[in-house]
């Protein structure tokens, strides 16, 4: 077998959210050693939809169960002296720890960057909280919807005549987990050539308002000109999703695609037409209008793999609108093998997603299965820490593990 | 700014990407220390990264205003390519020279470029990537510490291998489109969104991250392969999961939750003004109806328990809109914040810009570029406690670092930099037929 990226990288996760779930599943994936050191009481997502068919329990939630595959997985109550005790011995093996409190928690459990650099120089303390370690919104709470309201988006997604309107689930957090996994790595990087540690300090906020999903261009675009982008206008058409005979087609009129969409329609010929001809022309809003005039007919008389196919054939810009049903029955995911199952026990398995990427030198991989609550105390508290079955005994018994 | 080295520098980066996914890797990598090399064509505009076309008017800017128009005072200039916010964002602290693949004597250059880089990113078509000369086994035999990212739209392999898509398209085919927009209303009101595209740069950045780091280790580079549909999937795993284990389709919600109990968007003081608020746990309905002044439909049964809160959302949902409305959205989200209620203000351009929290943090930073001018920039995203990191270089202008890459990294002499500036290689600006 091919040896991962990250073989040699040991990673201690202490967070209790999706980004940070999120961020270790990423390094985990590619062969980082993680332990996830859960509350004896389990972790929150244990609790988060969905559940493996709609039966709720500690050990069923499938978004716990993809979020942390590939990572062991001990308990450990480190609000008791006993717990911080223990926790700091694991700072000491780790190269890498992450955390998602607010950031007074750790600090007020006597956890706090300085204290574990005193017992590992050498650590990277990833901490991902909501608005970042300092500053005045620092211990507000947030949600994906008041990320997205508080970075500008919001305010230009839906219809100007309705209220904005949010992104889809979790999408804003799982995306400040790859960013926490990014800024760790980087930190990793900078830590193995000075004998440093760091304190890396990620703002949800930050991240969503430098983020190139529109968000950092329409800020800039604000600087140059003072411009404030709205919401659309769509109640008479011109968006860029398009009703097929069974279902939504997204592909939008410019002044480089029209030639290429007359000749899908089989119109070339109305390229001489004033509103055509020219760059200039194409790339007048009525130009568009007028194009998408012709285009709607043709697309309701035909089902969307037929128009999407035809779009593609003539080098057009374009996308089927899926929903969950529709994506895992594509046949591009299927051939490329998207969704592994992922088998715990015998009997007990779940398909999934699979990889983000891919190294072609040592591969992503699925290594075991999420932990179940406490899995590896005995193996990590026994073998790596070397207590003994008494000593594990008693901890488990004072609620420490 | 200290003398701490960033992570970074002495990774020397190719960037042949376009768009944004690839444009905001190089950006994540150039940010902290790498030195990122854009190589741009100038016998053609490519489609979307130094604006939408090479040459505009300003007549036609006018006629229509809008953010990726918005060159600095509304005025495109006659250097248009230098001065879009589209590529600006991205393009801080990473260096520009110009070569055109495709024409003679591209390739030779793109070659010698091999022997003194580390790692290679593009996000084109494969198709249109092989007919560039992309090949990660070339590479290697060059320099077999070499890192390269290939970020098609749907993969190197597969049925879709030669199919095109921006991100607005991936995210109709992740499921994400279908998860938001209004519940009332069909799929073609949607707003258009690029969140793929952020996904996508970041996840590349990552993934060359790791293999710096197994380089290290063992002396070798990889190649790596991130279909971006695939990668913006993972971002609605928990929906993808709902199907694949229990058979459900789930759609849009609009602004509210699955679980979150109120939970949406309520209308403020003044015109087109509105706050979100997100209840998660009982004690922050408890607070928010402290907040709110407890008004006697709080004590109503119907609101007693989760359950039945969840059960009536449209009426409490129009009775905590009763209340926000006589307050400004600043004023709302304070006041349920100091409860510790979730709650933000929905911001717009503006607002974001002197948002107390990004200023307390210095999350802008002017940046002063030559042609274009002296504007707050959205600054480095992270912070490192003991690696203080700031933009340190303005957005190149076009072919801005030819000399230092042909001459100085290149070794190019006098006279045969001269003969390529003659066949069309060097420049700054697309030649003239370019539109």
């Amino acid at each position: 077998m091919h040896d991962q990226a990250l073989s040699d990288l040991r990673v201690l996760d202490i967070s209790r959210r999706i980004p940070g779930h999120v961020c270790t599943k990423l390094l985990a994936d590619f062969g980082a050693d993680v332990i996830l050191v859960e509350h004896p009481a389990g972790d929150p997502t244990r609790s988060s939809n969905p559940f493996i068919n709609d039966l709720p329990g500690a050990e069923s939630s499938g978004y716990f169960r993809y979020l942390n595959n590939n990572k062991r997985g001990i308990t450990l109550d480190f609000g008791t002296i006993t717990g911080k005790k223990l926790l700091l011995e694991l700072v000491e093996w780790a190269d890498l720890v992450v955390e998602t409190f607010s950031p007074s928690t750790l600090p007020s459990l006597g956890l706090g960057y300085e204290t574990m650099k005193e017992r590992n120089p050498r650590i990277v303390l990833t901490s991902v909280t909501n608005f970042g370690q300092s500053g005045p919104y620092s211990e507000y709470q947030a949600s994906e919807a008041v990320y997205y309201a508080m970075s500008g988006l919001m305010n230009t997604t839906g219809l100007a005549s309705r209220e904005p309107v949010k992104l889809g689930p979790n999408v804003i957090q799982f995306h400040a987990g790859i960013m926490s996994a990014l800024h760790s790595m980087i930190a990793l990087r900078g830590t193995a050539a000075r004998g440093v540690g760091e304190h890396v300090d990620e703002s949800i906020q930050e991240l969503q308002a430098g983020s190139i999903d529109r968000t950092s261009a329409m800020l800039l675009a604000y600087q140059y000109t003072g411009f404030i982008t709205g919401r659309d206008n769509f109640e008479g058409g011109g968006g860029s999703i398009h009703k097929c005979k069974d279902g939504y087609l997204n592909m939008f009129p410019d002044a480089t695609m029209i030639p290429k969409g007359l000749n899908m329609l089989g119109m070339s010929e109305l390229m001489e037409e004033p509103l055509f001809s020219t760059m200039e022309a194409r790339s007048m809003p009525e130009s568009h209008e007028y194009f998408d005039a012709l285009l709607e007919p043709w697309l309701l008389e035909r089902p969307v793999t037929e128009a999407f196919a035809a779009a593609q054939g003539s080098r057009i810009l374009s996308g089927p609108v899926y929903n969950s049903a529709l994506l895992t029955a594509d046949p591009n995911f299927r051939a490329r093998a998207y969704w592994p199952t992922v088998e715990r026990s015998p009997g007990d398995k779940v398909r999934m997603p699979g990889k983000s990427f891919q190294m072609y030198g040592g591969p992503w991989a699925m290594r075991r299965p999420a932990p179940t609550l406490g899995q590896h105390n005995v193996e990590i508290y026994g073998g790596m820490l070397g207590f003994s079955r008494d000593e594990l005994s008693t901890l488990k018994q004072v609620g420490v593990i | 700014m200290g003398a701490v080295k960033l992570p970074l520098e002495g990774i020397r980066v190719l960037d042949i990407t376009l768009v944004w996914a690839g444009p905001y890797a190089t950006q994540m990598l150039a940010d902290w220390g790498a030195e990122v090399i854009r190589l741009e064509p100038i016998d053609h505009f490519q489609p979307m990264a130094r604006g939408q076309r090479a040459r505009v008017s300003k007549a036609e800017i006018t006629a229509d205003t809008d953010w990726h128009n918005a060159y600095p005072d509304w005025d495109p200039t006659d250097m248009p390519w230098n001065r879009t916010p589209s590529f600006n964002v991205h393009a801080r602290n990473k260096k520009s020279m110009t070569v055109n693949l495709g024409a003679p004597g591209g390739q030779e250059v793109f070659h010698r470029l091999f022997h003194v880089a580390d790692v290679l990113i593009e996000n084109n078509v494969p198709t249109t990537a092989d007919k560039l000369g992309i090949s990660y086994e070339r590479a290697r035999k060059i320099n077999p510490g070499f890192i390269m990212v290939r970020m098609p739209g749907f993969g190197l392999q597969g049925p879709y291998r030669t199919y095109r898509t921006l991100g607005s398209h991936i995210d109709g085919v992740s499921g994400h489109a279908s998860l938001r927009g209004y519940p009332d209303l069909g799929l073609e009101f949607q707003t258009d969104i690029f969140y793929s595209d952020a996904a996508g740069g970041i996840n590349c950045a990552l993934a060359v991250l790791m293999v710096l780091r197994y380089r290290q280790r063992t002396g070798r580079g990889q190649m790596i392969e991130l279909a971006q549909v695939e990668n913006f999937t993972s971002y609605i795993s928990d929906v993808n999961m709902d199907r694949l284990a229990n058979g459900r389709v789930q759609r849009t919600l609009g602004n509210r939750h699955r679980t979150m109990v109120p939970h949406g968007c309520y209308p403020c003081a003044g015109e087109d003004e509105w706050v979100v608020i997100a209840v998660e746990k009982e004690e922050q309905w408890d607070a928010l109806c402290r907040v709110m002044g407890s008004p006697d439909w709080t004590a109503d049964r119907k609101f007693a328990s989760y359950l039945s809160r969840y059960e009536h959302q449209d009426e409490l949902d129009a009775l905590i809109s009763d209340w926000t409305r006589t307050l400004n959205k600043g004023e709302v989200m304070c006041k349920l914040q100091e409860a510790g209620v979730p709650s933000g203000q929905v911001s717009n351009h503006a607002e974001v810009s002197r948002d107390p929290q990004l200023r307390g943090r210095n999350f802008f930073q002017w940046v002063d570029m030559p042609g274009t001018g002296k504007h707050e920039y959205p600054s480095i995203i992270g912070r490192l406690s003991e690696t203080p990191n700031a933009i340190r270089t303005p957005p190149p202008r076009l072919g801005e670092h030819n000399e230092y890459v042909y001459k100085q990294l290149l070794g190019y002499t006098d006279s045969e930099y001269s003969e390529l500036k003659d066949i069309g290689h060097i420049g700054n600006a697309y030649h003239s037929h370019v539109e």
